[in-house]
């Protein structure tokens, strides 16, 4: 739906001061619509923190082991790749100690895994919502990510004292962490808003999504290294953004000597374009969503 | 006074049929045409189908609502009074036309949407406020107010799903009366609760009202609406076909309720949406069982309701509900409360009867609303089915008034008084 704003609030009533109330238009739109108007993204901040707040809530009332979910599932993994991959098929890790290594990668990967399964289903779960209230859609899968990031804090707390603990120590590479958790945060909203949109429309969508987990999981190089693979290829298969997230989160926690800096660059930027992608697309229905759900 | 609230021009809602109206498209279908050629319909766009397959839910609705007013929007089931506030809501977007909405807007379209069972009843008025629209600073002033009036108290700290569903009933209410809005849009949320909270609901929704708020109000109580709103837009087929004093909006309700009970049922449009369509009411009909007169009966003499419909299917029931000329319900027949005095019998064919032995209504015009059942779903249901007059009689030895201006039911009663 489309918001001009015919009058803007910052007039003032000059004998009472009582705001002059905005005038809102509402029509069918033709260009692009609201998910990225900041003035309505910022109006409405409270309830974007009551839904983020709601899930993380919901999520460790209803679960028995609550928080240890977050250390539970990557160290899980960890345990079975270091068996299978690491002693079994002697996979390469690069000459780090294999449990590391994949751990590293784990950490970022679960988080993106959970917040694609949780997300893409966010509109449809809250469908009552959706059909009754207004407010910026994209609250639904962005409060997804958000209500993760407090696993992903908690998980990355456990990788480091693990890496004490092998007795390595981080270099300054680790200050990119908040940059390659932005590529992977751009990457998974991009994900999630498309998926969960589509989902609106295509109730297959659900079962899509739990194969397709597993295949990017192959496609990305968790349970082995990228270096594996040939250049130019290597580089190339950065176009998956998590390639470049899983190997950035190896070089910034582990301390590897070389940074993957061409495996970073290809990512982010396929990681910006799968964020537009995924908006534009998420914009495009949002306004027929109350129609559909 | 003067300032314009909401303004609309031309507003038009349609949907498509088939897609929209059961079950969702599935990506094969759209893939399959998206390989025609209609790539619009995957990226959202609309308005390239034929006309032939989209209802106009609303069309060419053209209102001014001035500040401070309170209006009632009436009409049938599907007349599109709930679609324009949705647009209104924003929750959905016109397919033509505009509305400019002028003043902060608050929409109760369901009591406690967005309630969630795991929260606590603090967590959830937090939830819930933001969800209405309201800022943080404003809920928690006004928490103890919304606590107070919900009568949770006790149970601040307790998961929602432990409430009694008059207690969650009570909470949601309480957080959308403390709603500030400028604008508020209110869908049929009163009828909720026992009736001393329903009174309370009432005051606070009055309250509202006077203190010069925009309230934009659908209920299919005419009473309700007759004590709260100043004017009345009665909607028939997505148009606005009267907006006047609400007195007058409810009189031409009244009218067209007639006029849509005068004609063949089974044409009607505007059937219950949750229905599942393979039996319908075909017809409804009062007759005095003595007179043998149809849609006229005698206070106190034995009555007779039937329904025919279209099919027979198993595990049938039938809800009939009587209304007096103001819309107020009197009194409710449910086949499924059942009795040992009921019979089923597969004799009578597609005919569902009900007796009323002494029928204690005063003198008045009546409507009945149908609602039919079959293999456990709704099957049809329409509103003002019928109407039938009542005429003065005798009940129990005792005349009745000759007017229905006292009440709607006769009781059997005896004196006793001093000689």
């Amino acid at each position: 739906m489309s918001t001009e704003t015919v009058a803007e609030p910052v007039a003032t009533d000059a004998t009472v001061g009582v705001p002059v109330p905005e005038t809102i238009r509402l029509q069918a739109t033709r260009r692009f619509g609201r998910v990225l108007a900041p003035h309505e993204l910022w109006r409405y901040r409270d309830l974007a923190f009551q839904i983020a707040a709601r899930d993380v809530t919901v999520r460790y009332r209803q679960t028995a082991l609550g928080a240890a979910w977050a250390i539970l599932q990557p160290v899980g993994f960890m345990i079975v790749f270091s068996l299978f991959f690491g002693r079994v098929a002697g996979v390469s890790s690069d000459g780090l100690p294999y449990a590391l290594f994949s751990l590293a990668a784990l950490v970022p990967w679960t988080y993106f895994a959970n917040v694609m399964l949780l997300g893409s289903e966010s509109l449809v779960a809250n469908s009552s919502l959706v059909a009754k209230i207004y407010f910026p859609r994209i609250f639904m899968p962005a409060g997804v990510l958000a209500a993760g990031l407090l696993d992903l804090g908690i998980s990355l707390v456990i990788l480091f004292a693990i890496v004490l603990i092998y007795g390595l120590v981080p270099t300054v590479a680790v200050l990119m962490l908040p940059v390659l958790v932005l590529i992977m945060l751009a990457a998974a909203l991009g994900v999630t808003a498309g998926l969960s949109a589509l989902n609106v429309r295509y109730r297959d969508v659900r079962y899509v999504i739990p194969f397709a987990i597993q295949m990017w999981l192959f496609a990305t190089p968790v349970a082995y290294p990228s270096s594996l693979i040939d250049e130019p290829w290597r580089t190339l298969s950065a176009i998956n953004p998590m390639v470049g997230v899983v190997e950035g989160f190896r070089w910034a926690t582990l301390g590897t000597a070389d940074a993957p800096w061409a495996l970073i660059g290809v990512s982010a930027a396929s990681a910006l374009v799968v964020l537009f992608a995924g908006l534009i697309y998420f914009d495009r229905v949002e306004r027929s969503f109350a129609d559909f759900i | 006074m003067g300032e314009v609230a909401i303004e609309t021009r031309g507003l038009g809602k349609s949907y498509m049929l088939g897609l929209s109206r059961r079950g969702y498209g599935t990506l094969r279908e759209s893939l399959v045409e998206a390989a025609k050629g209609s790539l619009g319909r995957l990226a959202g766009r609309r308005g390239e189908r034929p006309d032939g397959d989209t209802l106009w839910a609303l069309r060419d609705l053209s209102l001014t609502i001035e500040r401070g007013e309170v209006v009632g929007l009436i009409g049938h089931n599907g007349a599109g009074k709930s679609t324009l506030l949705k647009i209104l809501s924003r929750i959905v977007e016109p397919t033509e036309g505009w509305a400019d909405v002028t003043g902060r807007t608050g929409s109760l379209l369901e009591v406690g949407t967005g309630f969630h069972p795991e929260l606590t009843g603090r967590e959830n008025i937090f939830l819930n406020g933001a969800i209405l629209g309201m800022r943080r600073a404003e809920i928690r002033r006004r928490f103890d107010e919304i606590v107070e009036f919900a009568e949770i108290e006790r149970f601040l700290d307790t998961p929602v799903k432990r409430y009694s569903s008059g207690m969650s009933v009570r909470l949601a209410f309480a957080v959308a009366a403390h709603l500030e809005p400028e604008i508020l849009l209110v869908d049929e949320v009163l009828a909720v609760g026992d009736a001393a909270f329903q009174r309370k609901s009432l005051g606070k929704m009055s309250e509202v009202a006077e203190a010069g708020r925009t309230v934009v109000f659908v209920s299919h109580n005419l009473a309700i609406l007759q004590a709260l709103c100043q004017r009345g837009v009665l909607l028939e087929r997505g148009r606005a076909v009267a907006d006047a004093p609400v007195a007058e909006a409810i009189d031409g309700y009244l009218r067209t309720l007639e006029r849509a009970a005068g004609g063949d049922l089974l044409e009607r449009t505007d059937r219950d949406t949750r229905a599942y369509d393979e039996s319908l009411i075909s017809s409804v009909e009062v007759r005095d069982t003595e007179g043998g007169l149809a849609d006229t009966v005698v206070a106190g003499r034995a009555a007779k309701i039937a329904v025919g419909v279209t099919a027979v299917l198993p595990m049938m029931e039938c809800r009939l509900e009587i209304h007096n000329s103001l819309g107020h319900p009197v009194a409710t027949l449910d086949s499924e409360v059942s009795s040992p005095v009921d019979v089923r019998d597969s004799e009578l064919g597609p005919l569902i009867e009900c007796e009323v032995e002494t029928l204690p209504l005063l003198p008045g015009r009546y409507r009945i609303d149908v609602l039919l059942k079959g293999k456990r779903q709704i099957q049809d249901g329409l509103q003002a089915a019928c109407f039938f007059d009542v005429e003065p009689g005798v009940v129990a030895d005792r005349p009745t008034p000759i007017s229905g201006a006292d009440g709607d039911v006769v009781l059997q009663h005896t004196w006793r008084l001093p000689s």
